[in-house]
C-alpha cells in the first residue's frame, strides 16, 4: 500500500515527529511505499538543517533526510507555515530577500495542494501531531 | 467501512478519548499511542469508559509507548498490544485512519 503521512509538530517538542518517523520506517520495512510526507504547522521545523542536537540524542532532522534518501521519499514542507517560522530554501531566500537558506536535504517547500494530493493518491493518510 | 482511530493524549488532560469513543462506530478500532496509552491502565477513573467501548470495539495500545512510560503492567483485559509493525498492519486492515489530536 501507499501511505501519506502528515506531521503537524516540530522535533523535540512533542512525540509526534518520533512517532511519525517510526511509523514510516515500520511501513517501509513491511514493503509498503510512502507517497509523500507533508510537514505542516510547527512540523515544518523538522526540515531545518541547522539543528545541532547533543551527540547522545537522536538527530530527528538528519533521520528524515536519511530516510528520504534511502527510500526516495517526497518530503514536502508547507510554504506558508515555513515562511512564518523561517524555514527557507534557495528559491524562497531570493523571493523574500533573505540572506540565507536552511532547508535540510530531502525536503522541498511547496503548497497545501501537495497535502490534498497525498490524501487523494495515497491509500491511507496517517496524521501525527499534538 | 471500518475505521481506525488513533488517540495520543492522556485521558487525564484531554477529552480526546471520550470524544473519540462517542463518535467511533461499533466494529471500529481505537489505537492508543503516545500519552494515550495511560487509558489502558486498570483502576483509573477511565477504566469504565474503556470497558464499555470494548463491548463493541477493539482497543489496541502501542507497546513501545507503554514501555517508555513504565505502564506495561496492570492493563485492562481485552486491550491488545501492538508494536509499530502492528500499527502499520492496523492502518492497512482498516479502510481509513482518523487521528484524534
Amino acid at each position: 500500500m501507499e501511505f501519506g503521512i502528515l506531521v503537524n509538530e516540530g522535533p523535540y517538542q512533542h512525540q509526534a515527529a518520533d512517532s511519525a518517523y517510526l511509523f514510516a520506517k515500520a511501513a517501509l520495512e513491511k514493503g509498503h511505499k510512502i507517497y509523500r510526507i507533508f510537514f505542516y504547522h510547527d512540523g515544518v521545523n523538522n526540515g531545518t538543517r541547522l539543528t545541532t542536537p547533543p551527540q547522545d540524542d537522536r538527530n530527528i532532522v538528519e533521520r528524515w533526510s536519511q530516510l528520504a534518501e534511502e527510500h526516495d521519499i517526497d518530503m514536502v514542507i508547507c510554504v506558508a507555515a515555513a515562511q512564518r517560522r523561517g524555514i527557507v530554501d534557495p528559491e524562497e531566500m531570493k523571493r523574500n530577500g533573505k540572506d540565507a537558506d536552511n532547508i535540510a536535504p530531502g525536503f522541498r517547500i511547496s503548497g497545501l495542494g501537495q497535502l490534498i494530493e497525498a490524501g487523494i493518491k495515497a491509500d491511507r493518510l496517517v496524521v501525527f501531531g499534538d | 467501512m471500518s475505521m481506525l482511530h488513533t488517540v495520543n493524549k492522556s485521558p487525564f488532560n484531554s477529552d480526546g478519548l471520550s470524544s473519540c469513543l462517542q463518535c467511533a462506530l461499533a466494529g471500529s478500532s481505537v489505537l492508543l499511542i503516545e500519552d494515550g496509552v495511560y487509558a489502558a491502565r486498570r483502576g483509573t477513573q477511565y477504566e469504565a469508559l474503556v470497558q464499555e467501548a470494548l463491548k463493541d470495539k477493539k482497543i489496541y495500545a502501542l507497546q513501545p509507548d507503554l514501555e517508555a512510560r513504565g505502564v506495561k503492567s496492570n492493563l485492562i483485559d481485552g486491550i491488545e498490544l501492538v508494536d509499530y509493525a502492528g500499527f502499520v498492519d492496523l492502518t492497512t486492515d482498516h479502510d481509513s485512519v482518523q487521528a484524534w489530536l
